[in-house]
């Protein structure tokens, strides 16, 4: 469970974040949605204990204030918005990089097979930074499934927190990306991913944490939140939600919506 | 399901492995040390060769008065000190580029070593005015002690203006770094003219930088100071592997990074007070080699910073023979030496990087 309660943040002297909780449940894939520069990031970045905040912030039970890096290190990874990379370390070499221990036997294992998992098994040998943005973005994230290893051990669930994973891919890499992290919280782990996209959000997540102007602006299950009305108040445009061909799955045309205003 | 990912791809022969190799190359730079060390044992203005030295351990004969004066008093220390300033810097500059996350840091270039002189002059030139007892605690160790404390400032004023949010500004950082030099020149500009001819003497040297001022005594003081900032760097390679992709992101995967920011400032602080101290201003051994071990075998700092501490060790030594020999028998300053080298690999690391920092 992650449990982020009233959460301030102030940078500049502006308060970004006015006293924000969300909830995070393990087995679950909830997604932070909003406009563009409504705190999501920000709200991750205090949810995985990089900015000072005010407010409680507690995974599996325990205040993160109170744990020490590689304590948290132990119970989550982070994939953030954008990686810069300092010297010519390969695709692989950066993927070890996330992986605790020195290199004990199979660690290479491990990091091939988080690579081969973003697809990227081909590119282990190139330097990380002559990968494309989108191909950095996939490393990136198998950097952070190698750190993390199984979606839970002994009962307690581990955690992916994913700021815009997919915002830089094609779209078969989308689905894949959103099906590793569907699939990490179907075996147990807890997911928390920032998203852009309204269409892969309902397909993908349970819950949406939705922020306006750094307040929570509607928090629930996806077709609770996913309503033409709500959406087109935080995100301050005309749109409406449809019905996808699969049953139940909410979906997005924005032109449709400006057609009909029209 | 998606399913892109190749089951064979994982069968694919597993890419090379650097760190394995950098580890074998530590092997052969181990050798390269010892080879090194002893060459520069019989290069000298006597005629004292390490071959006699042999024969006599194997005769049993004695060695002359003057033989081992040379030997034992003048080329050892001078090794030694060699080799301890030359890992140190080497270490200090890997460390450094890793903490910055910019291979163009090091200690010389920003500016850091320029503090330690400064620290140094002030110690030499103001040392004499301190009470007689507390210049008697302090002894031999005033000098590098306020090295280390120049040195030590230097660095975390640097890290504070070049820095913002875990990125640091290239150019920022070496504005700050001609700064500090420029700072440093004016203060020890002004020093001369209070300081009396033996000071004039010692300070010239901080200039351009000498090995032929070792002794043991000079030895005591700064050897435990060296060897401990080693030791304390060598720790750091997980660590700054991490600092690679952001401070942010180091954090994440576990490290400590404040901890370790404030370790990696103060080993680099200590390192280089301690050189500088006891050799004056000697510089691009720190950018020269991590640069080309990162080419040799890639920049992994769990084997870069013990390969550097090796390899800057015999390049130094190497360099003080060529000082030695060139002019003999004269010599030349070892920084000359060092510059004439480095300065070029500098040039070349710069015109490499401009695309891709911001000048
Ligand atoms: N370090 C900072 N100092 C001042 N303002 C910031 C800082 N970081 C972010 N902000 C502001 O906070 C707001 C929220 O940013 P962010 O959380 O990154 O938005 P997003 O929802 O797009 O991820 C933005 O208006 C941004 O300009
Ligand atoms: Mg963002």
């Amino acid at each position: 469970m992650l449990e982020a309660h009233d959460i301030t943040v102030r940078l500049a002297r502006s308060e970004i974040l006015q006293g924000v909780s969300v909830t995070a449940e393990p087995g679950q894939l909830t997604a932070i949605c909003g406009p563009n520069g409504s705190g999501k990031t920000t709200l991750l970045r205090a949810m995985t204990g990089d900015l000072p905040y005010t407010g409680r912030v507690t995974l599996n039970g325990h205040d993160i204030a109170l744990l020490q890096p590689w304590e948290l290190a132990a119970m989550r990874g982070v994939l953030p918005q954008a990686s810069a990379l300092a010297f010519p370390f390969t695709v692989l070499e950066v993927v070890e990089i996330g992986l605790s221990r020195g290199r004990a036997a199979g660690q290479s294992r491990a990091a091939l097979q988080a690579l081969a998992r973003v697809d990227l098994a081909h590119h282990a040998a190139r330097p990380y930074q002559s990968l494309s943005g989108g191909e950095q973005q996939r490393a990136q994230l198998a950097r952070v499934l190698a750190q993390v290893g199984a979606p839970s051990e002994a009962g307690a669930p581990r955690w992916l927190f994913l700021d815009e994973p997919v915002s830089a891919l094609d779209i078969a890499h989308q689905l894949e990306v959103m099906q590793i992290a569907r699939d990490f919280a179907d075996a147990g782990g807890g997911v928390v991913a920032v998203m852009h996209d309204l269409n892969l959000t309902a397909m993908f997540a349970d819950h949406i944490a939705l922020l306006s102007r750094g307040q929570v602006l509607a928090a629930g299950r996806v077709t609770e939140v996913m309503t033409s009305d709500t959406l087109s108040r935080a995100y301050g445009c005309q749109l409406r939600v449809g019905a996808a061909p699969p049953p139940g799955t909410p979906f997005l045309l924005p032109h449709a919506a400006r057609l009909a205003a029209e | 399901m998606v399913a892109l990912t190749d089951p064979a791809a994982l069968d694919a022969p597993a890419p090379p492995d650097r760190l394995a190799r950098a580890r074998r190359l530590t092997l052969w730079l181990a050798l390269l040390l010892v080879a090194v060390a002893l060459t520069s044992l019989t290069v000298g203005a006597t005629g004292v060769q390490l071959i006699d030295v042999a024969r006599s351990l194997v005769s049993g004969e004695e060695l002359t008065r003057m033989e081992r004066v040379v030997l034992l008093d003048i080329r050892l220390p001078r090794l030694v000190m060699g080799l301890a300033v030359g890992a140190a810097l080497a270490v200090s500059g890997a460390v450094m580029q890793g903490l910055f996350r910019n291979p163009l840091a090091d200690p010389g270039i920003v500016g850091v070593s320029a503090g330690a002189g400064l620290g140094a002059i002030l110690a030499i030139v103001l040392g004499s005015l301190l009470p007689p007892a507390l210049l008697g605690i302090a002894g031999a160790h005033l000098v590098p002690l306020a090295a280390f404390l120049g040195g030590w400032i230097s660095t975390l004023l640097l890290y504070r203006v070049a820095t913002r949010r875990g990125q640091t500004s290239v150019a920022t950082m070496l504005l700050a770094g001609i700064a500090l030099a420029a700072l440093s020149g004016a203060v020890s500009g002004v020093l001369v003219y209070l300081a009396d001819d033996t000071q004039l003497r010692d300070l010239t040297f901080w200039g351009l930088g000498s090995l032929a001022g070792a002794s043991w005594t000079k030895l005591a003081a700064a050897l435990p100071i060296l060897l401990i900032a080693m030791a304390g760097a060598m720790l750091l390679g997980r660590a700054l592997n991490a600092l690679a992709l952001g401070e942010a992101t180091a954090a994440h995967i576990g490290i400590p990074v404040q901890r370790m920011k404030r370790l990696a400032i103060l080993c680099v602080a200590a390192a280089t007070g301690a050189a500088v101290a006891v050799s004056g201003g000697i510089g691009f051994i720190g950018i020269v080699v991590p640069h080309l071990l990162r080419l040799a075998s890639g920049p992994d700092h769990r084997a870069l910073l013990p390969n550097a501490a090796l390899l800057g060790a015999s390049l130094l030594v190497g360099a003080d023979m060529i000082s030695r020999s060139v002019v003999a028998p004269a010599e030349l300053p070892i920084g000359i030496v060092t510059a004439v080298l480095g300065a070029p690999v500098f040039l070349w690391i710069l015109l490499r990087q401009r695309g891709a920092v911001d000048l």
